[in-house]
């Protein structure tokens, strides 16, 4: 299986190039359109600011690259966040592929510090995507093997073979609000989305590549 | 729920873990990628490594170690010690760092800490903050792991810092640090409502009821601690399990 890491001005690209080699996968980390759209899985990662990102990725033509993939396609932490409608985080128009915005922590007490670090619980796998989604989330198939989430049915496939309550690791000041693509979903003076799937586009707020043998079967999941 | 971290922390000389490591029977306990290993199957949230080499050819060491600990470590590490300009910060994270701490540096040169937030993002920076209660009841910053006393003060400079675009702060009180007596839970409490980011704990864990202490008294976000870790005097399980029977959010 081909695996392409999108190259662009955010950090923590190593991190998940080794993941993948842990779990076997050789990834290339690239960012040749040609490359990226011949891969059959696609991980967006990345540590940074939103705004100095979507620069970046317009400036290169990487968002028309982004936006017109086809396999399924991994966001990871602000790779998620530039995969949404808008961020607040300099005011900037992102990738609209999940339309929802992103919007910065404001706590209502001085009990949640922004921002939020440290490992925190996912739950509700289940019963979150709305029929609509489901039913023509047909580039989902390519996600070989695995179940859609339904209101009863099995978990998302990105979650198989995990627990309600399964602790990531978490580094973010900005979050997107649950909405009609949540998958699961993390309590931080209130609950927002941890993570994101329509169609062959997943994400997830938290970093699989950092989060011991739970985000290693998280990634086991996209990658298999 | 946010869970409370415990943080191992290994001081790292020359490519090797400096204080003595017994806690498990393998071949090299002074090698930090295997040590770290160890610690994240025990159930260790997060790691930090400290570089206290002074050489530049150490600096390499250091270096090439962060590589392989970000191949196997499979949970985040901070690295310090040695990181005086953006380009140490650079080195560090393009070989898989997560989080740089900064201690003189930034106190010589605040302007390290705006840098490297504008540049890396606020999350990326750990202040970390040695400081001594004097005699006068201030918290004194001091220079070069405690040996060297300046004219800044604990919460000002926290404050600073914060502003500046630290991402976390990790204040070790020399008062505490080696005592086995407790963590300073009434500086770290003033700490930890008064700023806005996590509050990383060191200086003086003994016991497992000086962690308990440090959350609930200290109201810290995270516990730092070396020697009663190396030395398996708390081992990481019991600990977290000891904590969640008090009511503490841990990851177990």
């Amino acid at each position: 299986m081909k695996v392409a890491i999108i190259k662009y001005n955010a950090g923590n690209i190593y991190s998940v190039y080794c993941a993948c080699k842990r779990l076997g996968h050789d990834a290339i980390i690239t960012d040749d359109p040609v490359v990226i759209r011949q891969a059959d899985r696609v991980i967006f990662p990345g540590v940074g600011e939103a705004r100095a990102a979507m620069q970046h990725l317009n400036r290169t033509g990487l968002s028309e690259v982004i936006r017109g993939l086809r396999q399924p396609v991994l966001g990871i932490c602000i790779g998620m966040q530039l995969l949404c409608r808008h961020s607040e985080e300099g005011d900037v128009d992102c990738l609209g592929i999940f339309d929802v915005p992103v919007i910065r922590f404001r706590p209502s007490s001085r009990n949640y510090k922004v921002p939020q670090m440290g490992w925190n619980t996912i739950e509700r796998f289940k019963g979150l995507l709305p029929k609509a989604e489901s039913e023509e989330s047909e580039e989902a198939d390519k996600f070989e093997g695995c179940e859609r989430t339904s209101e009863t049915g099995n978990p998302n496939p990105l979650f198989i073979n995990l627990h309600e309550g399964d602790y990531v690791y978490y580094v973010h000041s900005f979050h997107v609000p649950i909405c009609p693509y949540t998958i699961a979903q993390t309590d931080y003076d209130g609950f927002y989305s941890a993570a994101l799937h329509k169609d062959n586009f997943w994400a997830t707020q938290f970093h699989p590549e950092k989060s011991g043998p739970v985000g290693e079967q998280i990634l086991r999941n996209f990658l298999s | 729920m946010l869970a409370k971290r415990i943080i191992p922390c290994l001081d790292v000389k020359d490519g090797t873990t400096v204080k003595g490591v017994q806690f498990v029977n393998f071949r090299d306990a002074g090698d930090p990628v295997e040590l770290g290993k160890q610690y994240s199957q025990m159930g260790a949230d997060e790691l930090v490594y400290l570089d206290i080499t002074a050489s530049h050819e150490g600096r390499r060491t250091f270096t090439d170690l962060v590589r392989r600990i970000a191949a196997e470590v499979s949970i985040p590490f901070t690295v310090g010690g040695g990181i005086h300009e953006l380009s140490d910060v650079e080195r560090l994270l393009a070989a898989g760092a997560d989080k740089v701490s900064v201690n003189s540096s930034a106190l010589r040169r605040p302007e390290l800490i705006t840098e490297i937030a504008e540049r890396f993002g606020r999350q990326e920076c750990v202040c970390a903050i040695d400081a001594r209660l004097e005699d006068d009841g201030q918290w004194r910053c001091y220079l070069n792991g405690g040996r060297i006393p300046t004219q800044r003060y604990l919460f000002e400079w926290a404050h600073e810092a914060q502003e500046r675009g630290a991402g976390e702060i990790l204040f070790t009180s020399m008062n505490h640090d080696g005592s086995k007596q407790g963590f300073a839970n009434d500086a770290l409490a003033r700490l930890s409502d008064e700023l806005s980011i996590p509050i990383i704990a060191s200086g003086g864990a003994g016991t497992k009821e000086h962690f308990l202490d440090v959350f609930q008294i200290g109201h810290a976000d995270a516990a730092l601690a070396a020697s009663v870790f190396h030395f398996g005097e708390i081992p990481m399980r019991d600990l977290k399990q000891y904590l969640a029977a008090n009511g503490i959010p841990v990851r177990l």
